[in-house]
């Protein structure tokens, strides 16, 4: 049979991905510019072909707290938003994590900080990989870079999700979402129905069966040194994840002797930058880590000792430059490259401040 | 007649419910926490449906409510439970789902969710106790204090230019299209407990009838923070709360 392909935005592709994925129930509010996510979900009505739930919340809070309670009775459960957005779900993030609950989150950023503007940014990277909410937690964390990863990544995402327990977001932006590409969607799944919710997720709240312990999803425990456990497994989900979930690209990197570090829409610009730099006779290599966390940390420190130089490109003030410094360790000089407020830079603007703050700095 | 004539089955005129279990409960004395908890066991067990009810605790004094109750239990993040029922019953349609709030979580930090599930009419139950005062955290001022009524945070009484009025919000849920029942009950005399008991009989029989929101709401006592004696907080509770929240249903939608 021969492959369907489809033409659409980065944001319906995203909706249909999660019917064909066999999501139980997707929660959530407008905000520009992910509002097609909800918006093909209500026009698909997938409850009519399988009983997905679709439902559009009072806020933005009540939608990560729908997720809440679909998580905790072991559905597949989503919810979409942007920037302004996902700072409002960022508690309901924070006791999804505390609480081992596995769901997938979407953010298509757009420039901050406050109401900022419904263009394109990269400004949450901090946001997600870093924090967000309270506590010692951490988000597995997508950068999808194309239409297709926006479809791919749905279903990566919750088996991720689900493989470890804990949440995981598809951290894309403006750009992504809205623009148009050619997609192979992923095959129709079933729904996992009680009977499978109940032996694959035995934590899941759905009626405690005579003879068995109750299920009880929360993240409270007053007693410190159980709460110190509590935590200790956490830390130690988060070094399987680390030693096993990373993943990135490579794009012209086995001669290079500067390389690009960017991720989603950034890294499709800076392929261009590649080629540009390359037909300049300049061995110029892009890696781009698909998981923000887990970061590609070993992979940089290992081209930190073949490379020149870095230059970290984001739609941010510099904030994965953070992780590529850490990572770099002071061996070769790692500069950053961003445009702020909505603004999108362009490759040649890329090459100038590579040729600026790195190869003109020997 | 020895004792051993006296225990016999056929003698039992109290047992305590089946759902509920043996951890000692950290309510305080006189609190009717302790009673509502009896009340939703017995019905549950009445109904048959421990096997398909899922609960859902707030933050405040019930958040260790799934301490007590052996069903599943879903612990929400404050005001936030009527938001984790809607989407923890749309999921699992054939499964009976309730909140158990006080009236900070419901009525203040959760009114914009308590609202809108009650206006889908999300068939759920919502359990409200409410004592006019937060409790947990040591006596503060509620969303429900009565005018004059001196709490932690508002130690010379609340002031209605400072402070606002005391909310009725069940009120408020009466008016909605999404509830079917809302209803005031108390539970300081037996008399008041069995009334109680037959409402939350009703409210979870809606709930699995697909018939809408149902509220129950319990006005309630809270000794430690009311700075009383049991006795003296039902007699308080009478005399004051009562006028303002009078007990009986506000809704029903038969």
């Amino acid at each position: 049979m021969t492959e369907e392909i489809k033409l659409m935005k980065g944001n319906e592709a995203i909706a249909h991905a999660a019917i064909r994925y066999g999501t139980d129930g997707y929660f959530g509010y407008p905000i520009t510019p992910q509002s097609e996510i909800l918006e093909t979900l209500m026009a698909e009505m997938p409850w009519k072909k399988n009983g997905m739930v679709v439902l559009q919340a009072e806020s933005e809070v009540a939608a990560i707290n729908m997720i809440y309670g679909g998580a905790a009775s072991g559905k597949r459960v989503m919810t979409s938003s942007s920037s302004p957005g996902i700072s409002l779900k960022q508690e309901g993030i924070s006791y999804l994590a505390g609480a081992d609950l596995p769901c997938l989150i979407v953010n298509i950023m757009r420039g901050g900080p406050g109401l900022g503007t419904i263009q394109p940014s990269q400004a949450d990277y901090f946001q997600t990989v870093k924090g967000g909410g309270h506590g010692d937690y951490r988000l597995i964390t997508l950068a999808p870079n194309s239409v297709q990863e926006m479809a791919d990544f749905v279903t990566l995402g919750f088996d991720l999700a689900f493989k470890y327990s804990n949440p995981c977001m598809i951290l894309s932006d403006g750009i992504i979402g809205q623009m148009m590409e050619k997609v192979v969607l992923p095959p129709y799944r079933e729904r996992k129905s009680e009977a499978e919710i109940r032996k694959e997720s035995p934590w899941a709240t759905q009626g405690k069966l005579k003879g068995n312990k109750p299920n009880i999803i929360t993240s409270l425990e007053l007693d410190p040194e159980i709460m110190e456990e509590n935590n200790n497994r956490f830390q130690a989900k988060y070094r399987k994840i680390e030693e096993t979930e990373v993943r990135y690209e490579e794009f012209h990197c086995a001669d290079a002797e500067y390389l690009l570090i960017a991720f989603g829409s950034s890294a499709r610009i800076c392929q261009k930058v590649v080629e540009l730099a390359r037909e300049e006779g300049m061995k110029l290599g892009l890696l781009r880590p698909i998981t923000l966390w887990p970061f590609p940390t070993k992979v940089i420190a290992e081209s930190a000792n073949k490379v020149k130089g870095i230059l970290s490109v984001e739609l941010n003030a510099g904030q994965m430059v953070e992780d590529v410094r850490l990572a770099v360790n002071g061996k070769v000089r790692v500069e950053h490259f961003g445009r702020l407020g909505g603004i999108v830079f362009t490759p040649d603007e890329i090459l100038a401040a590579l040729k600026e703050k790195i190869i003109n700095h020997e | 007649m020895e004792l051993i004539d006296i225990i016999k089955p056929e003698n039992l005129v109290y047992d305590k419910p089946e759902l509920m279990n043996d951890n000692p409960m950290h309510y305080c004395p006189g609190c009717s926490h302790g009673v509502i908890h009896k009340l939703i066991a017995e019905v549950i067990a009445d109904m048959g449906m421990e096997e398909k009810t899922i609960g859902v605790s707030p933050v405040g004094c019930a958040v260790f409510a799934y301490n007590y109750l052996d069903i599943d239990w879903v612990e929400a993040a404050h005001g936030r439970a009527p938001a984790v029922a809607t989407a923890l019953k749309r999921l699992n349609k054939n499964k009976m789902i309730f909140t158990y709030q006080g009236d900070g979580d419901l009525a203040a930090i959760g009114t914009a969710e308590t609202i809108h599930a009650a206006n889908r009419g999300e068939n759920i139950v919502i359990v409200f106790v409410n004592n006019a005062i937060y409790g947990m955290t040591g006596g503060q001022m509620a969303p429900t204090t009565l005018e004059g009524m001196p709490t932690s945070t508002c130690p010379y009484g609340r002031d209605i230019a400072l402070n606002g009025y005391p909310l009725k919000i069940s009120n408020i849920l009466a008016q909605l299209d999404g509830t079917c029942y809302v209803t005031r009950q108390s539970v300081q005399t037996a008399a008041a407990v069995r009334k109680a008991k037959k409402s939350l009989h009703k409210a979870f029989e809606n709930s699995m009838a697909g018939k809408g929101t149902s509220v129950v709401e319990f006005v309630s006592t809270c000794s430690s923070g009311w700075k009383m004696t049991p006795e003296q907080s039902n007699d308080w509770m009478v005399e004051h709360m009562f006028p303002f929240y009078p007990l009986g249903d506000l809704k029903n939608v038969e």
